[in-house]
């Protein structure tokens, strides 16, 4: 199972931080900070596997990282996942952020949090992985990326609508107050 | 007025653009009182807004709970807009632990049953990863429709949701077993991911799911089997491998229903042979494959050469450049150490190479397999590599490899020298981080060992002269030269070279010890009491020594101060008992663990007994006049009940009877003293489930005219005996038959031998103090045999 995901830069600012078991906000702070601090000192050349810090539950869990310019990913795992398995995962991960985004940057995952989450949302699910395969999560989020346009364009077009009859009616209005100064 | 919101593309503008954490903190305040406002009484249509920005907010680590009600309300609104963030939100505002999670539980119901697939979708992500125990219950219903609606994006979701409910809700197990057979015939692979992992699950927790499943392992064999042969196929397959990620699925599934089960391995045997021969290792989605396979293969019950192509596979991995591959390696090896422990034998070289590496995570692994690999064998070669390691190890590591040699040192010592030796050595290059046991194992070690007295005093000394830092070295070291000073100034041991040792010089040694800084109290304490010993084993006269003692009889330290106060009674006031008591201590008795407090226990009460605490002088001069009459030797001083516990070992005995008195063995009582109508009776009794123990009951009785006051009963037994006396109920025997005063004594006699008794009475009578000592006579037989 998978006990939370963290993304941040080399700072330890966090990016995205999802956890699939309960822990307290100060808690969370706390993972992170922790785990910033474990990853930052590995080398470049090492392997990515580290054992968790004390807070994650002890010894079962271990940290799967990968560094991709200027962000860590962190998977926290316990011992049923496949460690190679999950490096794996990561790699697919980070290429469906590109897909979406278009050449992903962290400016990307900063100014859309939101949809980092949504697109997380379709890969692993409730601590384990859901669907692997790209093309799906990429035309599942579409989908809803669309639903979301068509909704926000049917309001705004109630709504313009609305002013459009507004405005047609006080056209009327004042024609009809023209004509009828004209009659007069 | 309204006052215009950021955009929340706006809102990390300006965080970002904050300088320091207090322009942060003012800007995001700002913002929080500004989204308050607005989920009080701002447009519902811009509430999805805000509530994404609170998000934001609380990914950085702000409070962010007042947003958890507008989550509802998200969730609750008709729009999707508004119920992606709000699910959202639950997500990461709402857990099992606030109360307000269960309002959702209708929304969620709502959207399960009627809404959109999408919407589906998200209620099902959500009740997934915060469903607590409450909500899963209610809404097992629904997921199980779901199971079987015709959308494959909805059923893998709700397939996933079923593990997490079976999680939090055991019961629920009946539920979503019986669809799982179906689901196993489905193409999309996103469901039979997820339908592999509901049935892992339901296998891990009851034993009847993990029979019943075995008849699928033909079907998941299969469809392995399509996976591995189907050639490359654009929809799943990840650097040329087939959606490893269902493979590695299926083949965790397969290694439990094929644990301890001939027909289900046997099945499987040949599609592993398949799979492990056939996947392409080039990249790393290949070599996850192959690993699960390998892991697979050595649970069950494969064949031999299965066995065998396994450990080789292994075996290649540990030479494999990319270091992932050699960490994962290692972790397997780990696992089959115990159940295949030649076969990884076999890997000794590579592994030991391993501790080389400069990657903390590996040389962690390295260190643990090679602990684990450490036989009678090959104990020599193995800790000259593990001792290397450890002088260069980085200091994480450190402890573990310390005590692991240890461990290691005490199962396999080829020779007692050799066991020496090698604890030596970790002291002098980690001596702080090893356990706190270390020493009294060394010095239990080095106490037993008789032929290597002069060897080991040798070594300890030139090691304490170099370096007095690690406090465990120089306590053993101070120990040591306590104990066998003598050894060290004759000078004579083969195989060191002969180097004459002052006496002045080891006096010296031992006094920097005690002023240095680095030295902890506890070091202090043996570097005191081994100054005291040497001064009955060194020639010379103890000028020095005394010199020492009665300046630390001042010391701060209430120990200290003690120990140095009682030694420097010892040369004023008994100089004639100083050779008997700092004579050599006995060898403690080991057992296990438990009987390590206790041997503790028992050497400490035995240091204590040698500095004989001196309440009153004369009862203490008294009473070692008993033992002399009795055996000439000090050894265990018997102490009156008020001060310290007998010796550890009695205890354990001692707590195995029941608090009541046993029932009397017909042992006949004893009259052992009378005095003007003082009379003194003993009672024995002896248990038959514990026949090594004696219990005396005295009983001191009064028909006299006059009261008996102060009475005091004191006994001495010989010294293979241990003696403990209780308090007596009392110190007056009124007269004329008044209650008498009962005292119990407990005599252990292990090794029946004869008792012998010797008895001390002082009381008052008529006025005057009468003391009396004598030995019992015609103790029955029964008694000790």
């Amino acid at each position: 199972m998978i006990k939370a995901i963290l993304i941040f830069n080399n700072h330890g600012k966090p990016r995205l931080s999802k956890f699939y078991q309960p822990y307290s906000e100060d808690t969370q702070q706390q993972i992170i900070r922790e785990t910033f601090h474990l990853v930052s000192k590995r080398d470049e050349n090492v392997c990515n596997f580290l054992e968790g810090g004390l807070l994650i539950g002890g010894s079962d869990n271990k940290l799967i990282y990968r560094h991709y310019a200027t962000l860590y990913f962190v998977f926290c795992v316990d011992s049923s996942e496949s460690e190679l398995g999950i490096l794996d995962l990561i790699q697919v991960f980070v290429e469906t952020l590109d897909k979406c985004f278009e050449n992903v940057c962290e400016l990307d995952l900063i100014f859309h949090v939101d949809k980092v989450h949504n697109i997380l949302a379709e890969m692993v699910m409730g601590g384990m992985v859901l669907e692997t395969n790209m093309n799906e999560i990429v035309t599942q989020i579409d989908a809803q990326n669309k639903l979301e346009k068509s909704e926000v364009r049917m309001e705004n077009a109630i709504i313009k609508e609305g002013s459009q009859h507004d405005d047609n009616l006080r056209m009327i209005c004042s024609f009809h107050c023209l004509s009828f100064s004209i009659t007069l | 007025m309204v006052v215009p919101s950021l955009k929340l593309q706006d809102l990390i503008e300006e965080i970002r653009g904050a300088r320091t954490q207090a322009q942060e903190r003012e800007v995001i305040q700002k913002e929080c009182a500004h989204i308050r406002a607005s989920f009080r009484d701002g447009d519902p249509m811009l509430r999805h807004q805000q509530l994404a920005k609170l998000l934001y907010v609380h990914m950085l680590g702000y409070p962010a709970h007042f947003g958890q009600m507008e989550c509802l309300k998200l969730i609750a609104s008709s729009r999707f807009t508004d119920k992606r963030v709000g699910y959202l939100g639950a997500m990461l505002l709402l857990d099992e632990r606030h109360d307000a999670h269960l309002l959702i539980t209708n929304s969620i119901k709502n959207d399960l049953s009627q809404g959109i697939q999408p919407v589906q979708g998200l209620a099902l992500c959500t009740l997934s990863t915060m469903g607590s125990a409450e909500m899963c219950r209610d809404l097992a219903t629904e997921v199980e429709k779901l199971l079987l609606q015709p959308s494959p994006y909805v059923r893998k979701k709700a397939i996933l949701t079923a593990v997490h409910m079976i999680r939090k809700v055991p019961e629920l197990s009946n539920v979503f077993l019986p669809p799982c057979a179906k689901l196993l015939h489905e193409r999309h692979h996103g469901i039979l991911l997820g339908t592999v992992t509901l049935i892992t699950e339901l296998c891990e927790r009851s034993p009847e799911a993990l029979r019943h499943f075995r008849k699928v392992v033909p079907q998941l064999a299969q469809i392995l089997q399509t996976l591995v042969t189907t050639g490359y196929s654009t929809e799943h397959s990840i650097s040329g491998v087939n959606d490893p990620f269902l493979q590695v699925q299926i083949l965790h599934l397969l290694r439990i229903l094929g644990r301890n089960h001939e027909e289900s391995s046997e099945t499987m045997n040949d599609l592993l042979a398949q799979v492990a021969t056939n996947t392409d290792t080039s990249r790393n989605a290949g070599n996850a494959v192959l690993f699960e396979t390998v892991l697979t293969i050595m649970d069950i019950r494969s064949t031999a050469g299965l066995r065998v192509l396994a450990v080789n596979i292994l075996g290649r991995f540990l030479h494999n450049s990319d270091r992932n591959i050699r960490y994962v390696a290692l972790t397997s090896l780990l696992r089959l150490v115990q159940s295949d422990h030649s076969a990884v034998q076999r890997h000794r070289p590579t592994v030991v190479e391993c501790l080389q590496e400069t990657d903390a995570s590996l040389s962690r692994r390295a260190l643990e397999l090679s602990l684990a690999l450490v036989n009678g064998s090959n104990v020599r070669a193995m800790m000259q590599e593990l001792q290397a390691f450890l002088e260069s190890c980085p200091p994480d590591l450190r402890a573990d490899c310390a005590s692991g040699i240890l461990l290691a040192a005490e199962r396999f010592a080829p020779t007692k020298r050799w066991h020496i030796d090698t604890i030596l050595h970790v002291l002098t290059t980690a001596g702080t981080h090893v356990r706190d046991d270390a020493v009294a194992n060394l010095t239990q070690l080095i106490g037993g060992a008789q032929e290597l007295h002069a060897y080991s005093v040798r070594r300890l000394y030139n090691a304490l002269a170099e370096d007095i830092s690690q406090q465990p070295l120089v306590q053993v070291a101070a120990w040591c030269i306590g104990e066998y000073g003598d050894l060290l100034l004759e000078g004579n041991f083969e195989e060191i070279e002969p180097l004459q040792v002052e006496e002045e010089e080891v006096l010296a040694l031992l006094e920097k010890v005690l002023q240095s800084h680095m030295s902890l109290p506890a070091t202090r304490g043996y570097a005191l009491t081994a100054l005291m010993k040497l001064s009955t084993r060194l020639r010379g006269d103890n000028n020095r020594i005394r010199q020492v003692v009665s300046i630390y009889g001042s010391c701060l330290d209430m120990e200290l101060q003690q120990r140095a106060v009682e030694y420097d009674t010892l040369f004023r006031k008994y100089d004639h008992m100083r050779a008997a008591i700092l004579e050599k201590m006995p060898l403690v008795e080991r057992g296990g663990p438990q009987v390590d407090e206790e041997a503790k226990e028992s050497k400490e009460a035995a240091q204590l007994s040698e500095v004989a605490p001196a309440p009153t002088e004369s009862q203490a001069s008294q009473l070692l006049d008993l033992l002399d009459l009795l055996d000439g030797a000090s050894g265990n001083a018997q102490h009156p009940p008020l001060l310290d516990p007998s010796p550890g070992g009695a205890l354990v005995h001692l707590l195995d009877l029941p608090c009541a008195p046993p029932p009397p063995a017909p042992i006949p009582d004893l009259k052992v003293f009378e005095r003007e109508g003082v009379q003194l009776n003993l009672s024995f009794i002896r248990s038959p489930e514990n026949p090594a123990l004696l219990l005396i009951i005295i009983t001191a009785t009064n028909s006299s005219e006059s009261d008996v006051t102060h009475f005091i009963c004191q006994a001495a037994v010989p010294k293979s005996l241990q003696l403990q006396l209780q308090a007596p109920s009392g110190n007056t025997v009124p007269a004329q038959g008044g209650l008498p005063i009962t005292q119990l004594f407990r005599i252990l006699n292990p090794n029946k031998a004869p008792l012998r008794l010797k008895l001390r009475l002082t009381y008052n009578h008529f006025g005057q103090s009468v003391q009396e000592i004598f030995e019992v006579n015609n103790l029955p037989v029964e008694s000790w045999q």
